[in-house]
């Protein structure tokens, strides 16, 4: 049919306008439509061709970025010529199975935006140093031939230091080559080890899980060599305190396609669209099965579009509305009525039916400790460890020892009975349901939620509640349950019993009511009591299906742990944790390395020396950046008060001398001494060198190097930071890290504290130390404030450039990266940076150090028998040091400096000898050495002949995945089968029909795998199911690692009584005000310079164009944003100061000062502004009016506060692992004043 | 009867995080190079807002697409052909470069070779219209996730439009994101605004695209097209819009924006047409008979009638299957789609699904059961996003289709729900929106399992291959090319025109090969550094308009 032939609609405006197409038409071939409006064209169309050629590459390469999102996406890297042009994700995910949603694709904007960084104008194409330090050195070597001398006589002469470490961060950053920048690293790291101690050598690299090679490469070479790797997990507050607390794992959390399995998921401070982006359509597709969603968050949120409905608290206040949701579940469930699910569930998996006693306190009956089977008497007291054995009573009222307690963990008597397996014992949830009950007592608890009375601010708005517990006797003490005590708590009345209750819901005056909660955190109480309601009545229909998806808007508080055990204690008490779709699931970081036993013996080089030096980065970087100094904070001021004077007349930073003297945390430098002579002294004295150590300690020849932070002798001197950026990031109070580490300007503005105010058991200098550090070097390929301020800088190779491992909790597959093209100008890989590196320093310390022999101090370790130290977690005073028991191990380790290199790079013997240990399984990987040997190759000569060869990036690949139970079922099995013996349960099956397989790093790069269920988890993806944690725990009854065996509501170690945290409770945000003098958030006024100011709380969540600070520099995300610093503030807030949106504003508090953009909006409260995490100094941000100095970064305006409850160790799932348990880098209780600034900027 | 076929997309905004993935792989794929820097071929608005170029939703200052005239006849807003031929020399209603952004970077190069001084270095914003410092103050999406700001909500051409009052207000917040490609509309306004006969629409898949050969730049499709896309590309002095990524879609491959969609809310797929009632549906009386009208003409490809139509028009046996298999053939039956500004008359053919959450708030605030499916029907109309606000954007205004397709999606959410906990199958929900409870599963099944096949379905290669199939490999040897010993150098304004895919290839091997980052010449605004000048970057002809509109700026 033609155009013309047609019937012809009169479409078109008019007779004219139809001749001009129609000679239009004769212009152009091809069909125009019957009425002349459009014109339609095939074939040979060369206009096409553009396009055609633009969509061409060569070939396409998968690989990943290695970015602590969580995301851990595989995507799709286009080649052509050699040039990186773009990337798109991969969709070929392995199946989720025929009824949900697939992981493809997963990618964020960011991810797709990376490839940006390969050819931009901020990447790293050669090693840089400072024009200061390189005239010095270049200087020195015509002096001092050899380099270590070279060093030496630059950092020892105090003129010299303070020229090229006042320069740090000013630019003058100069092109210098791989063999200079590598001889003076190496140089710097043999002198440190000499004069100081290997221990004053530390390395920040986070979360392996986000490249494992490039993490272990350089941790290997730092383990051999000695030093400290510093944990991230706990310093990025991204480890959630109250898991170890309550189920005594660190994190284990479903992975995101659960989320489609729940009937009701509240997502509670995670923006999941903005911080979980590949894995938000689980979310919004789960609501089209009908699944109910519900946001917490104190803004109007990107999740809230998808909510059904909109919780907003006050910020901080989060765990007020827990409790009252958990009031009205414990009312609903366990008084009111008896959900049977819920109370089966509790008896089994929960603390709730032990027994604890009620302790005599001057105004009366206290909660005390867990009753164990030393209290009972007889012979089961006589047991091993029965001190750890906790009691409950049977359906009868008689007391029961059940298996499954810690005391049954290590006590090879107790073989087969570390289980949850209750037989016929059917523990009643309260002694009150026992008939012949009829006692009752009235107990005390602590509250914190009063206002102080005027006057008494200091007291803080504590005090006391009194309230009534059904009790018995039990071998002559007075008991009660865990559950008796949690009704009590949450302010649950019962018939009968004594003290102060709530007349009901509505009754604001007792905590724990919704009408309580609705004063706190304004969140009206009908909804509190909805959503409770619908949470417990969905997990009751649905067998466990409700979810709290829980994220950093909840966690990064100071108090966060209580705000975590509130929430834990609703997934419990309705039976949902180690439920598929059910329980909590908490995504703060890509902590989870899922070959993680393969990973940690390359990282650690235990194949070589054990233990590592492992040090809480927190802590680490409190003392090292002098924050001691400013803080003060006194620690009887966090205390409850009930408290029995524990902390009386200490600071939080004397909290943690105690506990790294007490063997509960590690601290590196650990002495006033350089450990490897600490050994010699030892040698010549002719004693063991632990008790040389015991003695000298003892006769106070010798202090630990936390005691006198500010010594010379006790800084840290050498810090390597990869894969991190550490000052433009992560580094809380990072104008304390650029003064007091660096030794450059900063803009702090807070005075040191006031005599009386200091910490008792720290030295006080009153000369400050500053430039702490010899030696910052970092490798990165992009520019941040961390290569800024470094004195050597390393090209890196991007993610796209190299071979490595990636895996996360958000899905079950481990998968690769693998390099598109080869590292470009002299950029190298992590893994050779450190190769190299090992290979000068082993060179330099055949002159200079030769074989040493060092002495490391290695805390009380969680999932082992040290975790028994402290009996009912008393802590006693003027004990004798027994090292491992009352202080630290001291274990030798020998140091073949000249050798190092070569360990480096091939396998050593120990891990055939000793095994690999996970989580207390040891693994022995004989058969898979041997196959390493076929597949990697054996060192060939020189004093490691045999050995398999690490010599590779993929090499070192293999050898992780050759070590997991996750990706080699042998393994696996092998590890069940150890769980089997010791649980007396059957297991096994969960790997046995992947016996066989094993995932090879090329199997990796061709797809994505999903790995195999292993011990070293407490989920099951056997059969295809969905990862949930705890399911081998609830379906298999394996104990969880706490005293119990089961999960914890309470806490009996008695730093938790002197907190008052015994129990899930409300603690509002710290009160700055009180505490620092800060101003009060939501006043306005007057700032010094005259300008109206306002004092506003200050948050920091995670960004939508960025990750950390990655990609906040990527002009992609800059173009799509506001293009720099931003903070986001009310309009109520702006209208205060005369802001309006995108106006220049300068906040400031006692820590420091930013300069950012203003973005007004009312999606944010009145009284809060957010500043997103990880705003670095490096793109557009002028010099600040306060400080005339750069404007700083988020971490500008915080600093760190330790919560002693994070540093409690030795007792218990309360015990000390790598990134396990430490006190957080929390930053969220900050307050902050803003003003307008002129609106011309200076740069 | 004239059967075509056109490959429509769907996006259900129900589903979309705003997250922008489309909007970058988009951009890196097609539109990072010099020229168009400031182009997005797919831009995501956060809605209220003023969308991207500014306002472009106001066609009275704009004035594109067409308007039916008193005698029932189709004519271009901006005045017909003929105004348009008479003013081929000023086009008035164009937008300037501040009407997108002023594009900028920064001196990244001061991070690495600042000299040594008193402060910390910093890369600071420069123009890329002047290459002077510069204070940014719009972005390609500066209204993100504000939901509407009191210093552009009075702007917000729908919001201005709706008789219900708005406010900025905490407790009413509300927003969704609207992420936009072309529409390759089955009436293109752009297509017949050019004089040139440039533009065009491809008969076989109905794509609209740019004959780069033919294009003479008189930019008369950038004022035609009411949805503001196309884009003039200031080095080329071409008109250069969204492809639909042709060169993946004629091997089977989904968009790129598709793929790439983390939200997973995008659906491909051909749908059949009359095109020979185009213009008749397109010139309807009434603005709210336009959707229906358009629906009209959409054929059913199981229609025997219909399917021996396309095989005379030599539609082939395996487009026809995939027609009939299309998700937008389905999601358009079940009526949960709309089109984007009907009013237009344009006949868009992406179309979308609105959002429906947050409702249950509403609901349970006064005090009923907020999942049980009755209220839930009743609260539609009391959503935190104004449904007025969506029947602006999707149905000229007419509540009713908005209000139908979110009693579905709740429907759907709610007869879910009880099989989900109860294992119950209550058939009256399904009823009581017009389907019935295996369409409801069926829709359920598309909506929220979405696997790839299903939510993509493009006809002439297998989708069970699709994620394996790569593309067409480009030779450098095109004529005048490097392979063939004829290249010039490629700087921003020197030498002929360059395919833009060699051109990228040879400035990032340039950069790879450079000892500083900074290249006299070698000027791509998305990878400048701010070192080394502007000159180049746009070419002579353009340059003097667009930097008087940049002292204009600076006059304010």
């Amino acid at each position: 049919m033609t155009p013309d032939s047609r019937a012809i609609h009169p479409a078109t405006d008019g007779p004219l306008a139809d001749t001009l197409l129609n000679m239009g038409r004769f212009l152009r071939r091809g069909e125009t439509s019957g009425d002349l409006r459009a014109l339609f064209l095939e074939g040979g169309r060369s206009g096409d061709v553009f396009y055609r050629d633009r969509w061409a590459h060569d070939k396409v390469v998968r690989s990943t970025h290695g970015v602590n999102c969580t995301g851990s996406c595989s995507w799709k890297v286009y080649v052509k010529d050699g040039i990186i042009t773009w990337e798109t994700q991969q969709t070929d995910y392995p199946s989720v199975g025929p009824d949900s949603p697939e992981y493809e694709p997963r990618g964020c904007p960011r991810g797709a935006a990376f490839s940006w960084y390969t050819y931009s104008p901020t990447r790293v194409r050669y090693p840089y140093i400072r024009d200061t330090l390189a005239s010095l050195y270049r200087e020195a070597k015509q002096q001092h031939p050899d380099p270590v001398d070279a060093w030496a006589s630059i950092v020892e002469d105090p003129e010299k230091a303070r020229a090229y470490k006042s320069a740090r961060g000013k630019g003058g950053l100069i092109r210098t080559t791989w063999d200079e920048a590598l001889e003076i690293a190496a140089a710097a790291h043999v002198h440190t080890v000499k004069v100081y101690g290997p221990d004053r050598v530390a390395g920040f690299s986070p979360i392996p899980a986000m490249s494992m090679v490039s993490h272990g490469a350089g941790a290997r070479f730092l383990n051999l060599l000695g030093g400290a790797i510093l944990s991230f997990y706990d310093w990025y507050a991204d480890l959630p305190v109250a898991s170890p607390q309550v189920f005594g794992d660190q994190t284990d959390v479903p992975e995101s396609a659960d989320w489609w399995n729940a009937g009701y998921l509240i997502m509670w401070g995670s923006n999941v669209p903005v911080t979980r982006t590949p894995d938000a359509h689980f979310m919004t597709e789960a609501r089209y099965r009908g699944q109910k969603v519900v946001t917490v968050s104190p803004d109007y949120t990107d999740n809230t579009k998808f909510a059904d409905e909109w919780i907003a608290p006050h910020p901080g206040t989060d765990a007020a509305l827990a409790m009252a949701m958990g009031h009205v579940i414990l009312t609903e469930h366990f008084v009111q009525k008896r959900t049977a699910r819920f109370e089966d569930y509790m008896q089994r998996y929960t603390d709730a039916p032990y027994l604890v006693t009620l302790d005599e306190h001057p105004d009366g009956l206290v909660p005390g400790k867990f009753l164990t089977a030393s209290d009972l008497g007889g012979t089961d007291a006589a047991v091993p460890r029965a001190d750890f054995k906790t009691v409950l009573l049977d359906q009868h009222g008689a007391p029961v020892v059940p298996g499954g307690s810690l005391g049954h963990r290590f006590t090879p008597e107790d073989e087969g009975t570390w289980n949850l397996d209750l037989g016929d014992v059917m523990p009643p949830l309260s002694v009150g349901d026992l008939a012949d009950t009829t006692e009752s007592a009235e107990i005390l608890l602590p509250r914190f939620d009063l206002t102080p009375e005027a006057g008494s601010e200091h007291a803080g708005g504590t005090g006391v509640v009194r309230r009534g517990v059904p009790v018995r006797r039990v071998a002559g003490r007075l008991v009660t349950t865990v559950f008796d005590l949690l009704l009590a708590q949450y302010g649950v009345a019962r018939e009968g019993l004594p003290g102060q209750w709530p007349t009901g819901y509505d009754d604001p005056t007792s905590p724990g009511t919704p009408a309580w909660q609705e004063e706190l955190t304004s969140v009206p109480a009908e909804q509190a009591i909805r959503v409770g309601r619908e949470f417990a009545d969905n997990a009751d229909r649905s067998g466990g299906r409700s979810m709290i998806l829980m994220g950093a808007g909840t966690n990064h508080w100071f108090h966060s742990d209580t705000i975590y055990r509130t929430f834990l204690a609703l997934t419990t008490m309705t039976g949902c944790q180690g439920i598929n779709g059910g329980g909590w699931a908490h995504y703060v970081g890509q902590e989870k390395v899922r070959p993680i036993t393969g990973y940690s013996q390359y990282a650690t080089a235990g194949d070589w020396n054990r233990p590592p030096r492992q040090a809480i980065g927190t802590a680490f970087w409190y003392m090292a950046t002098s924050q001691w100094r400013y803080d003060g904070l006194p620690a009887d001021q966090l205390a409850s008060p009930l408290a029995r004077g524990q902390f009386d007349g200490r600071t939080t930073a004397d909290c943690l001398v105690d506990s790294v003297k007490r063997g509960w945390m590690p601290s590196y430098p650990t002495f006033s001494r350089n450990p490897l002579d600490l050994y010699d002294e030892a040698q010549a004295a002719g004693k063991e060198p632990a008790q040389h150590i015991v003695d000298s300690l003892t006769d106070g020849s010798l202090h630990y190097a936390m005691e006198d932070p500010d010594a010379p002798e006790n800084f840290p001197r050498v810090v390597s930071v990869w894969r991190a950026n550490i000052l433009g990031s992560s580094g809380k109070g990072n104008e304390y890290f650029l003064k007091h580490l660096l030794g450059t300007d900063s803009a702090i503005r807070a005075a040191e504290s006031a005599e009386g105010s200091r910490p008792r058991d720290i030295v006080w200098r009153d000369d400050a130390a500053v430039g702490k550090l010899d030696l910052l070097m970092t490798a990165d390929f992009r520019m941040t404030s961390t290569t800024l301020f470094s004195d050597l800088v390393f090209p890196a190779a991007t993610w796209y450039e190299k071979h490595d491992l990636s895996s996360t909790d958000m899905h079950p597959f481990i998968h690769a990266f693998s390099p598109a093209i080869n590292p470009p100008w002299q950029t190298r890989t992590d893994f050779d940076l450190f190769g190299g590196l090992a290979e000068r320093f082993s060179e330099m310390a055949r002159t200079h150090l030769g074989i040493r022999h060092d002495v490391v101090a290695s805390p009380l370790q969680h999932d082992t028998a040290d975790v028994m130290s402290t009996a009912h977690g008393e802590v006693r005073d003027g004990l004798p040091l027994v090292p491992g028991t009352t202080m630290a191990k001291l274990i030798t380790v020998e140091r073949d400096y000249p050798n190092l290199y070569e360990r480096w790079k091939s396998l050593g013997p120990l891990t055939e000898k000793l095994g690999m240990t996970t989580k207390a399984i040891t693994y022995h990987p004989d058969r898979e050495i041997e196959r390493l040997k076929q597949v990697n190759g054996v060192v060939t000569t020189g004093p490691y002949a045999g050995s398999v060869r690490l010599d590779t990036d993929q090499r070192a690949c293999e050898m992780i995945l050759a070590f997991s139970g996750t990706s080699n079922g042998r393994l696996a099995v092998q590890g069940f089968r150890q769980l089997e013996k010791k649980t007396g349960q059957r297991i096994a099956q969960l790997a046995e029909d992947h016996e066989g397989a094993h995932i090879s790093f090329r199997d990796v790069q061709i797809q994505p795998r999903s790995v195999i269920t292993s011990p070293e988890w407490s989920g099951s993806e056997h059969g295809g199911r969905r990862y949930t944690a705890f399911a081998i725990n609830v379906e298999h009854l394996k104990p969880w690692h706490t005293l119990t065996g089961r999960q914890h509501f309470y806490l009996d170690h008695d730093w938790m009584s002197e907190l008052g945290e015994n129990l899930p409770v409300y603690r509002p945000p710290l009160d700055m005000h009180r505490l620092f003098g800060d101003g009060v958030p939501g006043t306005s006024g007057t700032s010094a310079s005259g300008h109206a100011e306002v004092t506003v709380r200050y948050l920091t969540p995670h960004s939508k164009w960025s990750i950390h600070s990655e990609y906040q520099d990527n002009l992609f995300m800059l173009s799509l944003s506001r293009g720099g610093p931003t903070i986001w503030m009310s309009p109520q807030d702006a209208e205060k100061i005369g802001v309006r949106d995108n106006d220049w504003i300068e906040s400031y508090n006692r820590n420091g000062v930013v300069v950012a953009r203003a973005i007004v909006s009312h999606r944010m409260p009145e009284g809060t502004v957010y500043m997103y995490h990880a705003k670095d100094r490096t793109v557009d941000v002028p010099i600040a009016e306060t400080s005339g100095l750069r404007g700083g970064i988020h971490n500008s305006l915080t600093r760190i506060l330790l919560k002693p409850s994070h540093l409690i160790g030795g007792y218990a799932q309360l015990a000390w692992a790598f990134n396990y348990l430490g006190p957080t880098g929390n930053q969220r209780d900050e307050i902050t004043s803003i003003r307008r600034r002129s609106q011309e900027v200076e740069y | 009867m004239k059967v075509m076929a056109q490959m429509s997309m769907i996006m259900n905004l129900d589903k979309c995080i705003g997250c922008h993935t489309c909007s970058v792989t988009c951009k890196q794929a097609w539109t990072n190079r010099t020229g168009v820097e400031y182009v997005w071929f797919n831009n995501v608005e956060t809605r209220p807002g003023v969308g991207y170029p500014r306002t472009y939703e106001n066609q009275e200052k704009w004035g594109g697409g067409w308007v039916r005239t008193k005698r029932g006849r189709l004519k271009l807003r901006s005045g017909g052909r003929l105004s348009k031929l008479a003013h081929i020399f000023s086009n008035p209603k164009l937008p300037e470069i501040h009407d997108y952004y002023e594009p900028w970077t920064y001196d990244y190069d001061m991070l690495l070779n600042a000299p040594k001084g008193q402060q910390t270095p910093v890369a600071r914003p420069k123009s890329l219209l002047t290459g002077e410092d510069m204070k940014i103050s719009w972005s390609a999406n500066w209204d993100d996730d504000l939901g509407g700001s009191l210093e552009t909500m009075q702007d917000d051409p729908i919001l201005q439009k709706m008789s219900e009052e708005v406010k900025a207000e905490f407790e009413k917040a509300f927003m969704f994101y609207l992420p936009r490609i072309c529409e390759h509309c089955l009436n293109p306004s752009c297509v017949a605004s050019c004089p040139s006969g440039a533009m065009y629409k491809r008969a076989e898949d109905g794509i609209v695209l740019v004959d780069q050969d033919q294009c003479r730049g008189w930019r008369m499709c950038v004022s035609g097209c009411p949805y503001k896309k196309v884009y003039f590309n200031h080095r080329t002095g071409k008109a250069e819009k969204c492809t639909m990524c042709y060169p993946r879609i004629e091997v089977g491959l989904p968009t790129v924006c598709s793929e790439t969609c983390v939200g997973r809310l995008r659906y491909l797929g051909l749908v059949l047409y009359d095109a020979d009632r185009v213009a008749e549906a397109a010139s309807v009386e009434d603005d709210k008979a336009l959707l229906q009208a358009q629906r009209d003409i959409i054929l059913d490809p199981h229609d025997p009638a219909v399917i021996e139509a396309a095989r005379a028009e030599g539609i082939p046996d395996d487009w026809i299957e995939a027609a009939q298999r299309s998700p937008i053939w389905k999601l358009m039956q079940y009526q949960v789609a709309l089109p984007l500004h009907p009013e237009y008359r344009t006949m868009p053919m992406v179309w979308y699904i609105p959002p429906l959450s947050p409702v249950v708030d509403v609901v349970t605030g006064s005090g009923n059961d907020g999942e049980d499916a009755r209220t839930l029907f009743a609260a539609i109309d009391k959503l935190r996003i104004p449904i007025g606000y969506l029947a602006e954007l999707f149905t000229a205004g007419d509540i009713q289709p908005v209000d139908a397709a979110l009693r579905r999606l709740a429907a759907m959410r709610s007869y879910m729900r009880g099989i989900n906990l109860d294992d119950e199958r209550d058939e009256r929900i399904a009823n009581a929106v017009g389907m019935t409870g295996a369409e409801v599963e069926e829709m359920y099944r598309l909506l929220a399992i979405a696997k790839y096949e299903e939510r993509y379905v493009i006809p002439s290669a297998h989708t069970e291959q699709a994620h394996a199939l790569e593309e067409m490999a480009c030779s450098l040897d095109f004529e005048g090319g490097p392979g063939m010993g004829g290249a010039g150098p490629f700087g921003s304004s020197s030498g002929p025109s360059v395919p833009v895919a060699v051109e990228n290839f040879h400035i990032l091997a340039d950069r790879q090969t450079a000892d500083r980052p900074s290249t006299p010449g070698r000027v791509n605004l998305l990878n400048w550094d701010g070192n080394g000048g502007t000159e180049g970057l746009f070419p002579p002809s353009s340059t003097t308009a667009v930097r008087e509109t940049g002292k204009r700026k600076d006059d304010k």
